[in-house]
């Protein structure tokens, strides 16, 4: 685990919803936040290699070009979680995937341009790895706004 | 939605280099200047292709452990009610209505993440209070599988 000082949290509660759109944006953030744009750069390499800032680009509403997304959950024996969890990764469409202890243990999203490319990869899995899995795609999104108050 | 924006958001979408200008090699790739990259994310932006530039955390690893699930048995006709006010917590980051499935009964799913499991129970509770549904449960996530994002 990354320990971060004020400066780093700074940064990253700043470039969640407030990345300056430029074409020089880390000289924009470093004059936001009072360091160089050098300083800025430097720390970014340093959060983004310790895994603190995965990436930073656009995040695509599904819904917004066209298409559907669910949520899924299954069933897994728990020595059998790994390779499970290996054939739901290989889909391009998957854009989560995790393990959480209960009924269901995995529990991964999928975004896809039709619905029926949707069901074409649950029964691809169900054929795959014999297991059934529960359905459930989105009826009313309330909110969708992934902040992390960093402190 | 165009050819060219397509390819700006393939050539971004798993992330902007770290550099002084990050747009400048894409800018090359497709001929066009890097204010036009820029104007055209913008716009995409307003029209709600993208909901933001900006950064994925890998919340993980800057010590945000606790990622519940919280999962509520809400009456069909209550939904919308009680689906507006757990989206009115700040701790609450995603708010979705899904349907019942057999052996599936909870519809309204609410993500909270948090330092610790204790404070991801104490934010359910207050949840709980607010919309006085009381059938509910965290599902904590212990192991991260895949975490892209979506992807064109």
């Amino acid at each position: 685990m990354i320990l971060l000082d004020d400066t780093d949290k700074k940064i990253l509660n700043t470039i969640q919803f407030d990345f300056p759109l430029e074409t020089e944006p880390f000289q924009k953030l470093g004059e936001q936040l009072g360091i160089s744009e050098n300083e800025v750069i430097k720390r970014l390499e340093r959060l983004q290699n310790e895994r603190a800032v995965r990436k930073i680009g656009p995040i695509i509403n599904r819904k917004g070009i066209g298409g559907t997304s669910t949520l899924v959950a299954a069933t897994v024996p728990e020595d059998k979680v790994d390779e499970v969890a290996a054939y739901i990764n290989e889909y391009h469409e998957v854009s989560h995937n995790y393990h959480r202890p209960g009924k269901f243990n995995i529990w991964f999203t999928i975004s896809a341009p039709s619905r029926r490319r949707i069901d074409n990869i649950l029964e691809e899995l169900r054929e795959r790895t014999g297991l059934e899995f529960i359905d459930l795609p989105t009826k009313k999104l309330f909110k969708i706004g992934v902040k992390f108050n960093i402190w | 939605m165009d050819e060219i924006d397509e390819r700006i958001i393939k050539l971004t979408q798993n992330g902007i280099p770290i550099k002084r200008s990050p747009f400048a090699d894409i800018s090359i790739e497709l001929g066009i200047s890097e204010k036009e990259i820029i104007k055209r994310l913008e716009k995409m932006k307003q029209e709600e292709i993208i909901r933001r530039f900006g950064a994925s955390i890998g919340h993980r690893d800057i010590g945000i452990l606790a990622n519940a699930m919280c999962v509520w048995n809400v009456a069909d006709e209550m939904t919308d009610e009680v689906g507006t006010i757990m989206a009115s917590f700040s701790e609450v980051t995603h708010c979705y209505e899904r349907p019942r499935v057999p052996g599936w009964d909870y519809n309204l799913f609410t993500m909270v993440h948090s330092y610790t499991k204790e404070e991801c129970y104490e934010i359910a509770a207050k949840i709980s209070k607010a919309t006085d549904i009381k059938d509910y449960k965290l599902l904590f996530s212990d192991r991260e599988f895949k975490k892209t994002g979506v992807r064109l």
